[in-house]
């Protein structure tokens, strides 16, 4: 009934790019019409909600390898959840959840959510502000961007932003900051495709910054306040988030802490009718160097703290958009600039550290665990790092194409690198239906292998790729680059390559192999 | 209903309306306060075009009398700005790319050189502020097109304009009596209100009847000219011309009507005696200047009522007429008009230093977009490379038109009306529209997309003139104590540093941000390490001029 219903409802969003497709556009170059339509964006009533954990989280604590738990365990001995308290997640053995995020199993076993494994990006950077202007910008390690994004792809919609905005096709703002900072995700190439505002109901309520400075009654008082009414009446956008938001009056019930609350605003202007396509949410003091757990009871503390309110800011977010249906229009998906280090420190924290896994969620997620359990040596030192599955930017490049149904062959422009696709959202929500590999039936199969393993100077890496863009990447445990010995487009078969370690030192290697939808990592140990 | 009541039809403003003003009965005694970051922040803001760090930095080395005199020393006429040149390419008259127009041989009804020459004239007029030395001069310069004002669109011969521009600065400091009439004869003001035309036939009384409403006695409660007073002196005033080829006017005594000019009780029943042959239409302004109009104790009151305006607030309130315009006006008058005595007194007393009457003026899009500059140091391309400067220079001015300001065309006779029109006053130069582009120009230099004509904000080096910037606390408050007069609340300074400069990261690790800054001091080069604080100080800037306090001075 439910996907019957999305199903009529998603036909007239997508049918009107689809036609246009159809025809050839040659024929029809003349027609003002069709240039107009060609101009328009893309029509969605898709909305993506990003959660922001500041800090760097601890990703191996919130989503635990129950298959590989003795190794999880003689990591970060001190901080560990006990096995028996780990939050088991339907159809899936080998991962459980921290036993705070009941919310988020609940959404898991509904179907609602999916959990991406080991998500990063080559050579780590280990600084908060370098990292987190990494994640927004979707730079490689090594490169500046001065454009987020999502401001990328809002100006990819909407090229003439902010000229002649709003306007008739886009009354509404584009993105939406809670808060009073405009996140760096938002900078298009032209202007900040977002609006902050910290409050639905009154710009000037604020949430988390300081009440604006009360002003005497002076003279400077007097013009502080004329200047301030003008700058209320002129926010082009006042009106229309006023209006969304007057129009729910009943939301559901939310827990007391900041990120709920920030999550309740977004979903009274979602359900208000706000066209925005993305909103930015940000939680945490996520920096759990010391103390991130209890002694007495690893379940406990500071970290469990904060994932028991990210968990449940977002199931209550969740049953508040069913119950005020719109849900359907929602993904959300939560990220931090890293993960923390596979050993924990000796005062019960973990110190700055590379991938960490994602949450997606949606009533059009696909349920599933993308990946599998980190790799974790036998005896971690300090400065192992869990080497990356996936890139980031393969999320977000995901999300763009399933959610908002950006063309294959656009991505690039947005995201200036093809990244690989995931099975993150269902086929149903841009209508588009294709096979995608479900990746849980290839448990088991070896895409990539290595002999001799150990090795002294040279191994050989042996790979089997179905055809299309295959990648292999060398990462040392660091989650450097080392190499990427392959990178091209193959005929499917098997092959064969030379890597050779001679001049790196002794120890553990990742190589990750990278074909469509598939990615497995290969543990090489280099020896004496 | 007033118009800000039209605005708003907001019950909690209509409310405040009516509430009392905080009022301060400080005179103009010498200030013996403190002398520190607040008052010499507030004196260089009022007295320049913005403050920059070094701007801050002289000061400090100055006693505040040191600083007032240095900040009143005029220009010396040999350093006043080159004149402007041919940006636009074809010029009828044989001008050369590069070279100043402003003597080339006359020309008739030639519209596009009119408007090409406009544009570099009112370019070249921002550049002179943006490269104003450390002195009041340019303000001043500023402060006479409003009050003498002339339109570049009715003058239309920019060459005319620009010696308007240049009379302006020669006597922006001086004598306003001698302003008043060299001004009188310019032949851009000549050809403005019609002295041009003005004959003993049928005398032209546009001139004169400003002259009394709006240049010297003007229209306030005490001033009583009559309609004869405006008839006599345009009588006085007919048969003066413009040569074209000189750039001057001449007196042509054929049209002046030389009997006798009677004017009203307000003037002391004076008479200027008709005067024959070559200096006659000399002989008589002298003395309608001199003895009549200048005899008027309104004169000395209604300018420095004017300069009050510009200078502190747009409010004159009872004390303020009594403790501040009426001594001030003394001081005028008793310096025979010298404008310098007038602005020294208020730049060292008592009600200028007053925090009553600190951090209450609203911006005018001029101070505004070239504050910003000049706090800044946004660099723009040398003189030598016309072009290109010409362009940045127009876009700043075409920015500050769209907010209210175009140098060289106020809106009308009476100047631009923030300075004249009550109640609203200042509060006029902020709407629905002008305030949005305020935004949108200070976004745009401190993006760093390149979205303002490639000017943009260096941020790094703005915050590397600051006392200890791998501080964050310290950069926060040194970045204010600048860039606002307004004393913002702890609240709000620690809101910025943890939210901006930490990125949200728990409050208690400001060595985050000490880390960035160091790493990007050591490293220069590093694109990675100066993007991390680049980013946030960007951020910072932005969020700062984007709040309402940034608007006043």
């Amino acid at each position: 009934m439910r996907r019957r219903d999305f199903l009529k409802h998603t036909a007239s969003a997508a049918v009107l790019p689809s036609i246009i497709d159809g025809f050839s556009v040659k024929a029809f170059a003349a027609s003002p019409m069709l240039a107009a339509l060609q101009g328009a964006a893309t029509d969605t009533d898709h909305v993506l909600v990003m959660i922001q954990l500041t800090g760097g989280n601890d990703g191996l604590n919130m989503v635990i390898p129950l298959d590989i738990y003795d190794k999880y365990r003689a990591a970060r001995t001190n901080i560990a959840i006990q096995q028996g308290q780990v939050l088991p997640l339907a159809n899936n053995i080998k991962t459980g959840l921290h036993p705070a995020m009941t919310g988020i199993q609940q959404l898991y076993d509904d179907g609602k959510a999916c959990i991406i494994q080991s998500v990063g990006y080559p050579s780590p950077d280990y600084s908060h502000f370098r990292a987190m202007d990494i994640w927004l910008t979707g730079s490689n390690s090594n490169q500046v961007l001065n454009t987020g994004w999502g401001g990328r792809y809002l100006n990819y919609e909407y090229p003439n932003f902010p000229e002649g905005f709003p306007n008739a096709e886009a009354p509404d703002p584009l993105a939406i900051q809670i808060g009073s900072i405009i996140s760096p995700t938002f900078q298009g190439p032209n202007a900040n495709m977002a609006v902050a505002i910290t409050s639905a109901t009154d710009f000037y309520d604020l949430l988390d910054n300081p009440q604006q400075d009360p002003v005497p009654n002076t003279h400077w008082g007097d013009e502080l306040k004329y200047i301030r009414l003008i700058a209320k009446q002129s926010d082009k956008y006042a009106d229309s988030i006023k209006l969304a938001a007057s129009k729910v009056t009943r939301q559901g019930a939310y827990p007391d802490n900041r990120l709920a609350a920030q999550l309740k605003i977004v979903a009274r202007l979602i359900a208000g009718g706000l066209k925005t396509r993305m909103y930015m949410v940000s939680y945490g003091f996520f920096d759990t160097h010391a103390s991130q757990a209890q002694a007495g009871d690893t379940s406990k503390g500071y970290h469990a703290e904060l994932l028991g309110d990210v968990s449940s800011a977002i199931k209550a977010f969740m049953d508040d958009l069913t119950e005020l249906k719109a849900s359907r229009r929602v993904v959300g998906m939560t990220f931090s600039e890293f993960g923390r280090r596979i050993k924990s420190n000796s005062s019960m924290g973990t110190d700055h550290g590379a991938a960490a896994p994602m949450i997606v969620f949606g009533d059009y997620v696909l349920q599933g665990v993308l990946g599998n359990s980190p790799n974790i040596p036998d005896a971690s030192s300090v400065a192992d790092n869990i080497p990356m599955q996936y890139d980031f930017r393969s999320v977000y490049a995901s999300i763009l194409e399933q959610w908002f149904c950006v063309k294959e062959a656009d991505l690039k422009q947005i995201l200036f690198e093809d990244y690989q696709r995931l099975p993150i959202v269902s086929g149903l929500a841009c209508g588009v239906i294709t096979g995608t590999d479900d990746i849980n039936q290839n448990a088991g199969k070896n895409y990539i292998t290595n002999y001799p393993n150990p090795f002294v100077d040279k191994t050989y890496l042996k790979y089997k790729t179905r055809g299309g863009h295959t990648m292999i990447q060398i990462f040392d445990t660091t989650g450097r680059l080392i190499l990427v010995p392959v990178n091209k487009i193959h005929t499917a078969g098997e092959y064969t390559i030379t890597f050779d370690g001679e001049r790196l030192p002794t120890g553990v290697y990742y190589a990750r192999f990278q074909n469509g939808t598939v990615q497995q990592v290969r543990t090489m140990l280099k020896v004496r | 209903m007033d118009r800000r009541q039209f605005l708003t039809l907001s019950p909690a403003r209509r409310k405040t309306v009516k509430a009392s003003y905080g009022r301060t009965l400080s005179g103009i005694d010498a200030y013996t306060g403190p002398w520190g970051t607040a008052q010499q922040v507030h004196l260089l803001k009022r007295a320049l075009f913005g403050a920059s760090p070094a701007d801050l930095a002289w000061i400090k080395g100055l006693t505040l009398d040191q600083a007032v005199d240095a900040l009143l020393t005029p220009l010396a006429a040999a350093n006043y700005p080159q004149p402007p040149v041919n940006n636009y390419g074809d010029d009828a008259t044989g001008i050369a790319p590069g070279a100043t127009w402003v003597n080339s041989t006359p020309y008739t009804d030639n519209d596009d050189l009119d408007r090409a020459r406009r544009s570099s004239y009112k370019a070249w007029w921002l550049g002179v502020m943006l490269n104003q030395t450390r002195s009041i001069h340019e303000k001043m310069v500023l402060f006479w097109h409003n009050h003498f004002v002339t339109e570049t669109q009715t003058v239309t011969d920019l060459r005319y304009v620009y010696k308007y521009n240049t009379t302006l600065r020669q006597h922006a400091l001086g004598n306003f009596n001698a302003l008043t009439k060299a001004i009188t004869l310019d032949p851009a003001m000549l050809i403005y209100l019609n002295g041009y035309l003005n004959s003993k036939e049928a005398a032209d009384e546009n001139y004169a009847r400003e002259l009394h409403e709006l240049f010297t006695v003007g229209k306030g409660p005490d001033s009583h000219y009559t309609e004869e007073d405006v008839r006599a002196t345009a009588r006085v005033l007919t048969g003066w011309r413009v040569d074209p080829n000189t750039l001057t006017s001449y007196f042509d005594a054929t049209q002046h009507d030389f009997s006798n000019k009677e004017f009203s009780d307000f003037y002391g029943k004076k008479r200027v005696s008709g005067q024959t042959g070559p200096n006659g239409g000399m002989l008589e302004l002298n003395d309608l200047i001199d003895n009549i109009i200048f005899k008027q104790p309104e004169v000395s009151k209604f300018i420095v009522r004017k300069l009050y305006r510009y200078f502190i607030y747009y409010k004159i309130d009872d004390a303020v007429e009594e403790n501040v315009i009426t001594p001030l006006a003394e001081i005028f008058r008793a310096a025979n008009f010298d404008i310098l005595p007038v602005l020294s007194a208020l730049f060292r007393s008592e009600h200028f230093y007053d925090p009553l009457n600190m951090s209450c003026l609203i911006k005018s899009p001029i101070e505004f977009c070239v504050g910003l500059c000049r706090e800044y140091s946004v660099e723009f391309p040398p003189a030598s490379d016309y072009s290109m400067a010409y362009d940045k220079w127009d876009f700043v001015r075409q920015y500050a038109a769209s907010m209210l300001q175009d140098i060289g065309d106020p809106p009308l006779v009476a100047g631009w009306d923030a300075y004249y029109q009550q109640p609203q006053g200042h509060e006029l130069w902020i709407n629905t529209d002008t305030f949005p582009k305020r935004n949108r120009f200070s976004d745009a230099l401190v993006s760093g997309q390149g979205g303002a004509m490639g000017l943009t904000i260096d941020v790094l080096a703005f915050a590397d003139q600051l006392s200890d910037p791998a501080n964050p606390v310290t950069l926060v408050n040194d970045s204010l104590d600048l860039l606002y007069r307004i004393d913002v609340s702890a609240n709000l300074r620690s809101w910025l540093k943890n939210n901006i400069l930490l990125s949200g990261q728990n409050p208690d690790s400001d060595y985050y941000w000490t880390d960035a800054w160091t790493t990007y001091k050591s490293n220069p080069g590093d694109a990675n390490a100066r993007a991390v604080v680049e980013t946030r100080l960007r951020s910072l800037y932005r969020y700062i001029m984007n709040l309402s306090e940034y608007q006043l001075s």
